[in-house]
């Protein structure tokens, strides 16, 4: 079946199974391979983007579902030279260790910022309740989150 | 993991949906938010040949005033019941543990009515509509019909819903604000409920469900008796265990479940009083 979708903003156009998952189809038939599979069974959030703006786990999504939304993954977000205010915060705090789940703690970040622009402690740490760091690591996840909403 | 191969149907209406089904019989699965259904397709626990998705019906989204009730269209996400503000004000219970249900992302796509239909003795909904005696529209090939909530859950992951059947409306009763109180165990934040224990106040009687303590959600009969007959929490609490069959995994004996039961029952009980 085709489906079609923006991706960062550029229109894709694929060939797929139906049974293909979309963060398959975002690493494979669009090369984007910045979102991270983990679990793979949509518990661990390394593989969160956002369709039509909202955080969800791409490995528990149909391409076929996201047919004629609009995906950002973490390569849309910003750039080495730009990047988004959550980016530069996670960067800033050294939210990350390891990285691997940064992608997705970044986008699911991204989404809850727009739920809760300015959030307590408490709802940045359920907020992301749904992303795991397996060097766990969230302080400064959370300081970085934080940070972000300040600096908006 | 990927699924098994399937044909992917996607349906504009609910007629289209139902008309679907009705050619495929029981080889097909309706697909709404894919937050239970397609976890199981990737373990190939589930392997339907036809996937029929409903997620794009327009009209099956939605929250509103019904008389003496409040009525939520099927594919309702999680997201739109825990930010409703008429749900707020005419059940809050149903708006609050919305709220409990897995993680945001999850919340982002999963549904009332996907919930319901799975039939998850693990899932936080179906315990809450089971508590406010909901009532579920159905429609088939030969009309619509209605299903009490305590008719509805059969057995694990059963419901009566009939394979050519679609979940179209879930009808509550109106609650008010405050009153109710949900106790959710589990490990980690976003899991299921090792179990998970609610009170809530429905005009003059306090309902108690349970999650994860048998095949399907529970009442819990024995304490909603000792309440009705004027009784204590403690009580009360005391037979929350009453007429349960918990299940035993790698979380949790059948003996910790009940013993968890008793306990959150007691807390429930108590934070619903103090909330009304």
């Amino acid at each position: 079946m085709e489906v079609g979708l923006a991706v960062n903003g550029s229109v894709q156009r694929h060939d797929v199974e139906p049974r293909t998952l979309l963060v398959q189809y975002l690493r494979e038939a669009c090369g984007l391979t910045g979102t991270k599979v983990g679990c793979d069974t949509s518990s661990c959030g390394a593989c969160t983007v956002l369709v039509d703006g909202e955080s969800v786990k791409s490995c528990t999504m149909l391409a076929a579902q996201a047919d004629g939304t609009s995906v950002t993954t973490i390569e849309g977000l910003g750039t080495a030279d730009s990047p988004h205010p959550v980016q530069a915060a996670f960067r800033e705090h050294h939210g990350l260790q390891c990285g691997f789940c940064t992608a997705g703690m970044v986008m699911a970040s991204v989404s809850l910022l727009e739920e809760i622009p300015q959030p307590t402690e408490a709802d940045v740490r359920v907020g992301l309740e749904g992303n795991l760091c397996r060097c766990t690591g969230y302080q400064n996840i959370v300081a970085a989150v934080l940070a972000a909403a300040e600096s908006k | 993991m990927i699924p098994a191969p399937f044909e992917y149907v996607r349906a504009s209406t609910a007629d289209e949906v139902i008309g679907a089904l009705v050619e495929h019989g029981d080889e097909a699965k309706v697909l709404a938010g894919g937050m239970s259904l397609l976890p199981l397709m990737k373990l190939r626990l589930a392997t339907p040949s036809v996937l029929v998705d409903a997620g794009r019906v327009p009209d099956l989204s939605y929250v509103r005033q019904a008389g003496d009730v409040i009525a939520i269209g099927a594919l309702t996400r999680h997201r739109d019941l825990e930010t409703s503000d008429l749900l707020a004000q005419h059940c809050g219970v149903l708006r609050g543990v919305s709220a409990e249900v897995g993680d945001n992302q999850v919340r982002h796509r999963g549904t009332i009515g996907g919930s319901v239909a799975h039939g998850d003795p693990a899932s936080d909904v179906p315990a809450v509509l089971l508590a406010l005696d909901a009532t579920f529209a159905v429609t088939g090939p030969n009309g619509s019909r209605e299903i009490a909530a305590r008719d509805f859950f059969e057995g694990f992951l059963e419901t009566a819903l009939e394979p050519d059947e679609l979940l179209t409306e879930i009808r509550v009763p109106k609650t008010g604000s405050n009153g109710w109180s949900y106790q959710k165990f589990n490990r980690r934040a976003q899991d299921w409920a090792i179990v998970g224990a609610l009170a809530a106040r429905v005009g003059g009687s306090t309902r108690v469900a349970l999650v994860n303590m048998g095949a399907t959600p529970l009442r819990a009969a024995g304490v909603e008796a000792v309440l009705a007959e004027g009784g204590g929490v403690a009580d009360a609490a005391s037979r929350a265990a009453e007429g349960t069959e918990a299940p035993a995994d790698l979380n949790a004996s059948s003996e910790y479940r009940e013993h968890l039961a008793r306990v959150l029952v007691r807390r429930a009980l108590e934070q619903a009083a103090a909330a009304a």
